[in-house]
């Protein structure tokens, strides 16, 4: 079970975490190429209407104060209001987060449910053929460009045998799911590419471990040996693995996102990008970076709460 | 020493295990090597055999194949009778309803044999939820009835810590309690004291030949060690490369080996004491599995060594009551006396 103490304690590294993430963005943003203004206004501009809208957004002051004026704002939960759109940054993000996070919790799961087993059957049957085919076809699929995957999913599921719609998001959860599950399938290869990879040899070297002789000695089901023994065990470090990859799973979310055209962040950032709109790539950046602290978060309890040894 | 336990005699619920030619072959990269070969002894209800050899000479092999616990590529043959079945040939449900239930089996490094991420109630509970039908809160003071069997403070305090919250001696006491969570009649003990320092090593022992008395189990004993096994077997078997050299009585043997190794291996023993040392004294090294050499697997290192010796792979016979050699020249070996 999870140690108070070392949720406690992970909690409080949250606050550092954050702290960091607030000057990054601030600085990012300021490093971007080209004037925020010159995006905002077009090129027939005015000194005096430059000099206005510099002192409106803060930046006729020296950084330091800038900076306290950002964290302020932030922290009253105002992101700015879109040069593009003209509504507020927050609202903005509030429409746009929740698909990418539900596409990325399912791929999540579905890598998972991906990886598991086949890892089990590659470590079990370790060098024989359903190994070796298993592990090959990974690497193709890793190999793979994910707006290529998405591609071949798309033509053959949605195009060719009308399973699944060929974009959008749908409206109620149900349909949110049924909507998102061939762009989650897509990212899913790779996670669970890497995932299966890391569990086929953490299991093996589980298999091996004196533990698991005993628990067979015990006379326990092979059932009970293998899903509390061994893959308890072997999730271990493939959980430490798992932030990370999610990680990159959200920057895979971008293309995924554009190849199937859902209305999530991924697409919203490259338009923000291309249109200049710093107050959306600042707000974005903000809230990509707390949704990843957040997952290093989550998958570090999940990893105390699977080893004691760690909360030590 | 070699009293059998009256209650366990008296109530006749003890088995008798009987091994014959139990063969253990490692199938490596199309070269097979036989780590067990043909290994045959007895263990009688309430007896403790000591199983003694030096490292390599396939003790652990011979004790893991007994439940088919040998790891794979292994090949298993021969016999185990226990209680009137034949373990290798029983089919897996019932060999799972003797292993960690008629005989249990416990490991030479207790950190390594536990479970790192379960809690020590959790490794005993299901031991008990696979052989007893007991509820969930009887396994709990069942589990707790355990600990304190095996002789660990505050028990019911410790239900819930993990394995690493356990000091060498007291995780070696745990496996011993999971062991005994199906009142195994039959202790399989792959060196218990080996990793362990001096002082913690007599209390473990002293805590097997204990519940050996309490439980009426009787108990296979590996070591590499003279003076545990002078300390606590009634039996012993003299194990070298794969094979099973003497067998007979512990006083017996030590008054009177009959084997060159065996008198080798008493010779590195201070006499009379229960002090112990490594079996160090023997000049060479064991072969290796892979390059046997011819006739007698000790010939290379043996002084009593003829030309028979290089030929002629000398079986385990009988020759006295109870008493058990593999040596073509054991009278001069026994003539000889110790060194
Ligand atoms: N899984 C295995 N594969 C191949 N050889 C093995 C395996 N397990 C044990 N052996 C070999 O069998 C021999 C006996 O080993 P073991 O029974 O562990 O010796 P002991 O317990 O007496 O020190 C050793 O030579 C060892 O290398
Ligand atoms: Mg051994």
């Amino acid at each position: 079970m999870l140690n108070l103490g070392f949720v406690v304690r992970r909690l409080l590294q949250m606050i550092p975490t954050f702290v960091f993430i607030l000057v990054v963005t601030f600085v990012i943003v300021r490093l971007l190429p080209g004037d925020p203004l010159s995006a905002q206004a077009g090129d027939r501009v005015t000194d005096a209407q430059v000099a206005h809208a510099q002192a409106e957004l803060g930046l006729d002051q020296p950084m330091l104060v800038q900076f306290f004026l950002f964290v302020k704002h932030v922290l009253s939960g105002d992101l700015g209001r879109s040069y593009v759109v003209q509504i507020p940054v927050w609202r903005l993000i509030g429409q746009r987060l929740p698909p990418t996070l539900i596409l990325t919790a399912m791929s999540t799961i579905l890598g998972i449910l991906i990886a598991v087993p086949l890892a089990f059957v590659a470590a079990l049957r370790r060098d024989r053929v359903s190994d070796a085919a298993i592990r090959g076809t990974f690497q193709v699929g890793l190999s793979m460009p994910v707006f290529y995957i998405g591609l071949v999913l798309l033509t053959v599921f949605s195009a060719q045998l009308r399973w699944f719609p060929v974009g959008g998001y749908g409206d109620s959860m149900a349909d949110h799911v049924y909507h998102l599950f061939l762009p989650s399938l897509t990212l899913a290869v790779s996670l669970a590419a890497v995932l299966m990879r890391n569990l086929r040899t953490a299991i093996i070297d589980v298999l091996n471990a004196e533990y698991v002789d005993f628990a067979r000695a015990k006379g326990l089901m092979p059932r009970v040996i293998m899903i509390r023994h061994v893959l308890r065990n072997a999730l271990i470090s493939s959980v430490a693995l798992l932030g990370p990859t999610i990680g990159t799973l959200l920057g895979g979310a971008v293309i995924t996102e554009s190849v199937f055209a859902i209305p999530g962040v991924g697409r919203l950032m490259i338009d923000s990008i291309y249109g200049r709109d710093y107050p959306v790539i600042q707000g974005l950046t903000l809230s990509l970076a707390v949704v990843v602290s957040l997952i290093f978060l989550a998958t570090d309890l999940i990893q105390a709460a699977l080893d004691p040894r760690v909360a030590q | 020493m070699s009293a059998i336990p009256a209650e366990r005699a008296r109530a006749g619920q003890g088995a008798t295990l009987s091994v014959r030619d139990l063969t253990t072959s490692f199938d490596t990269s199309g070269s097979p090597v036989t780590a067990v070969d043909r290994v045959s002894f007895d263990v009688e209800p309430g007896q403790v055999l000591g199983l003694v050899g030096e490292s390599g000479s396939g003790k652990s092999v011979t004790l893991r194949s007994l439940l088919r616990l040998a790891r794979a590529p292994a090949e298993t043959t021969g016999s185990v009778l226990w209680d009137g079945r034949d373990i290798l040939a029983l089919p897996e449900a019932k060999l799972r309803a003797i292993r960690g239930n008629e005989i249990a089996m416990i490991f030479q490094e207790p950190m390594t044999a536990l479970n790192p991420v379960l809690t020590v109630q959790r490794q005993i509970d299901e031991s008990l939820r696979a052989h007893t039908r007991l509820s969930a809160r009887d396994r709990r003071v069942r589990a707790i009835e355990l600990l304190d069997l095996v002789g660990i403070p505050a028990a019911a305090g410790r239900l819930d810590d993990y394995p690493h919250q356990f000091s060498g001696g007291m995780r070696q006491r745990v496996m011993i309690a999971i062991a005994l969570a199906g009142e195994p009649r039959l202790l399989l003990a792959d060196e218990p004291t080996t990793a362990l320092d001096v002082t913690i090593q007599d209390q473990i022992l002293k805590l097997i030949l204990d519940l050996r008395e309490r439980l009426g189990m009787s108990v296979i004993l590996v070591t590499h060690d003279l003076g545990v096994v002078a300390q606590t077997c009634d039996r012993v078997a003299v194990m070298y490369a794969g094979r099973i050299v003497e067998t007979g009585e512990v006083g017996e043997i030590f008054r009177e080996p009959h084997h060159p190794y065996t008198r080798g291996l008493l010779g590195s023993v201070p006499r009379g004491g229960t002090e112990r040392r490594p079996l160090l004294s023997i000049e060479g090294t064991p072969p290796s599995l892979a390059a046997m050499p011819s006739g007698c697997a000790f010939h290379p290192r043996c002084s009593f060594r003829t030309d028979i010796c290089f030929a002629v792979s000398p079986p385990l016979e009988p020759f006295a009551p109870g008493r058990q050699v593999a040596c073509h020249h054991h009278q001069r070996v026994a003539e000889a006396g110790l060194p």
